[in-house]
């Protein structure tokens, strides 16, 4: 029973791995899944009997997560792939992104919604163009957690000075860099186990933890924003039943802050003023309710109030503006963004119409130039924009605020996903 | 400052309900696909916390092979009843009548595939442009890059290579005339996450997901159940054995497995201990190394 109950108490940590092909990355997934007894024997067995049939000399891990036909007959990963393990101290969500093409593309999702990303680096090749552009795309998205990841210690023979050279490298580059809370360094062999769950015994000059267990034991408190209260309603609630006759709900996920009863709020973008009346939920009424919760809220006062408006504190209100200035990571490989662009805008629970005002610079995320004078962004490409929406937005900075600093662009013709933004 | 934390099922809740009111709000005519098994129980109950106290604001549907346990038929329209939802059948039966599916031949036969081309008619017919779905990403490979809203051309089809990339929680669910979307709002569940659930939440389930006495023989692996849809081949007998169900669906392909659990806490403690996954019992994944990913692009479910 205690087991079972123990479950119950768990928490959360989303992870997104980066790092190229031969880096060894789905090896290292494998071998966390597989230490882990993620795996189960159907799937192992499945993989045993591909990795002969390919003439693969060991099992291929890889196999594990490379799941669609194309990416098993070519030996590549072609989307970013979820799995998922637990520990008894905690529940893990990575999203697993590869290298190819559309690779800033694809780390720049899966890290949207990550806690710590570990980025790899092959310990024959050392801190590499690549990782660094990893590094970056780490910093931007404000992952607060790294984990710089010296694979394959095996083929430099478990030299001390390889691991202190790149953990050297890697900080020189990162001082650069914002944002970037805390980074941690481990040598390992992904392929034999060593560091990744259980302690290396061939490396006994490394005094750190293996990776799973700063995994289990990283402090990832602070990821959500609890200071500035925002409230994107998603869908009014109204029953229309005998029951419920007069009940008028705002149904919403607490997008920053703490919302009690009876707290003074803010209606954008009318600006009216009211309290909370109850925060409602299906299991009866909470005193307080605070992010990433889903709940109801009614209001003291009837007002007018729809998808997309804000519920927010009169002495703590984010910006409001049809101007904004963000950083954008362009997705689309078959259009580019048009300097007198208009796109369609996503941010919270509102969606509005958007041109491009101005395009300030491009970054080359290699060695973190300024590129100027180029407007026209294409698959990957990261740069500083201004846009101009057809309605108001009501935003913090990302920096502040992932939940209400961050919006999507979408081409109302293909109706893809062109871009993301995280506005400064 | 007071520290603000929140367990791993209450993050899934938050983001599964999140999920389940953007698809009210962003589709005109959304349904939720309902089969009676655990994952779409723990869906709808979900959908029900969503909204409330308001009703759901979409139908339930049902693709029912007419290969049907009876427990699950019977805590269907129980369940359907209790949630207060209405409820649409779409019948794989009507559909080999038509002419539009033709049933498979030989002794293995089984309406599973069948269940595709009766879900687009029922999406068709009743112009449904989302179908929420409880399909989980660990629950197989190909399931493993699926997005919550996952987009479908006008043919119903999925095309793993060119999804649409998800940030945050921002969903984009904008489409052109004639496609729709599946929603899966579990996406991030794991076998696990839903047992515990359904034992925090108290959700009660169909009989058949606890151990109990029933005639079942093995065909190539699978323990499968004697029904009236069933014929047996040679060297096939029946035994009657204590087992239950891991997944619950069509009763010509879904295995039942060894087992004495029959609560909750126990099934918990043999999900813990498993070591084979849950699909392991289902034999229409057993044709091929892709067969759900060849499915999914035809449009399963």
């Amino acid at each position: 029973m205690s087991e079972t109950q123990g479950y119950l108490d768990m928490d959360l940590l989303r992870f997104t791995t980066a790092g190229s092909v031969d880096d060894g990355k789905s090896t290292l997934i494998g071998r966390l899944l597989y230490d882990s007894k993620a795996i189960f024997e159907d799937q192992l067995e499945a993989v045993e009997r591909s990795s002969i049939q390919r003439g693969d000399e060991n099992i291929n891990l890889a196999l594990l997560t490379d799941g669609l036909r194309a990416e098993r007959e070519q030996g590549i990963t072609i989307d970013v792939a979820y799995r998922y393990f637990a520990t008894p101290r905690r529940k893990f969500i990575i999203a697993d992104t590869p290298g190819h093409i559309q690779y800033t593309r694809n780390m720049v999702t899966g890290a949207s919604t990550a806690n710590l990303a570990i980025i790899l680096v092959d310990a024959r090749h050392g801190v590499i163009e690549q990782t660094c552009r990893h590094a970056f795309i780490a910093s931007l998205l404000r992952i607060q957690h790294i984990v710089v990841a010296v694979n394959k210690m095996d083929l430099v023979d478990w030299q001390e000075d390889v691991f202190r050279r790149i953990k050297h490298d890697f900080e020189q580059f990162a001082s650069r860099l914002e944002n970037l809370v805390e980074v941690t360094f481990i040598p390992m062999s992904a392929l034999n186990g060593d560091n990744v769950v259980d302690k290396s015994k061939n490396m006994p000059w490394y005094m750190g933890p293996p990776l799973l267990y700063h995994l289990e034991t990283v402090y990832i408190g602070a990821q959500e924003n609890h200071v500035d209260p925002r409230f994107p309603v998603q869908w009014v609630i109204r029953p229309q039943s005998d029951k419920y006759h007069d009940f008028r709900g705002y149904a919403g996920r607490v997008a920053g802050g703490v919302f009690k009863k009876g707290d003074d709020v803010t209606i954008l973008p009318s600006g009216f003023s009211t309290k909370v009346k109850e925060v409602v939920t299906y299991e009866g009424p909470l005193e307080e309710v605070f992010a990433p919760l889903s709940v109801t809220l009614t209001l003291e006062d009837e007002i007018d109030i729809s998808r997309g408006d804000m519920i927010v504190k009169p002495h703590n209100q984010p910006h409001v503006s049809q101007d904004i200035d963000a950083m954008i990571c362009w997705f689309s490989d078959s259009t580019k963004l048009h300097p007198k662009g208009k796109y369609v805008l996503r941010h919270t629970t509102k969606e509005v119409k958007a041109v491009v005002q101005e395009v300030r610079y491009k970054v080359n995320i290699n060695n973190l130039h300024k590129i100027e004078g180029d407007p026209n962004f294409s698959l990957n490409e990261i740069g500083r924009i201004s846009l101009r929406t057809s309605s108001p937005l009501f935003f913090d900075s990302y920096r502040r605020n992932r939940n209400t600093g961050s919006f999507i662009l979408i081409d109302a013709g293909s109706n893809e996903t062109v871009a993301a933004g995280m506005i400064l | 400052m007071q520290s603000y934390t929140t367990t791993h099922l209450k993050q899934l809740e938050a983001e599964a309900i999140f999920v389940l009111r953007e698809t009210a709000a962003q589709f005109e005519k959304p349904a939720m696909l309902f089969s009676g098994g655990k994952d779409s129980i723990v869906m709808a109950h979900l959908a029900r916390k969503a909204f409330f106290p308001a009703r759901l604001p979409f139908p339930l549907v049902h693709i029912d092979t007419g290969h049907n346990f009876e427990e699950t038929m019977t805590y269907r329209d129980w369940f359907v009843e209790d949630v207060g939802a209405r409820l649409v059948v779409g019948s794989v039966q009507a559909s080999i009548d038509k002419g539009t599916a033709v049933e498979e031949k030989g002794p293995t036969a089984s309406r599973n595939r069948l269940q595709t081309v009766t879900l687009l008619e029922t999406i068709e017919e009743h112009g449904f442009d989302a179908a929420l779905g409880g399909g989980r990403r660990d629950e197989e490979k190909a399931r493993a890059k699926e997005r919550f809203f996952s987009h479908r051309d006008e043919f119903g089809q999925w095309d793993p290579k060119n999804q649409r990339p998800e940030l945050w929680n921002i969903f984009n669910g904008r489409k052109h005339h004639g496609e729709h979307f599946r929603v899966f709002p579990l996406s991030n569940w794991t076998e696990m996450d839903v047992w515990q659930y359904i034992k925090q939440e108290e959700i009660p389930l169909p009989s058949l997901y606890f151990a109990h006495e029933r005639d079942v023989f093995d065909r190539a692996g699978t323990l499968l159940a004697m029904t009236d849809f069933i014929t047996l081949q040679n060297g096939e007998s029946p035994r009657k054995i204590q087992v239950r169900f891991r997944t619950i669906g069509d009763a010509t392909c879904t295995g039942a497995v060894l087992s004495g659990a029959d609560t909750v806490d126990k099934i918990i403690e043999e999900v813990a201990a498993a070591r084979q996954t849950e699909r392991g019992t289902r034999a229409d994944d057993r044709r091929s190394e892709t067969a759900m990913e060849d499915r999914k692009k035809e449009g399963y479910f």
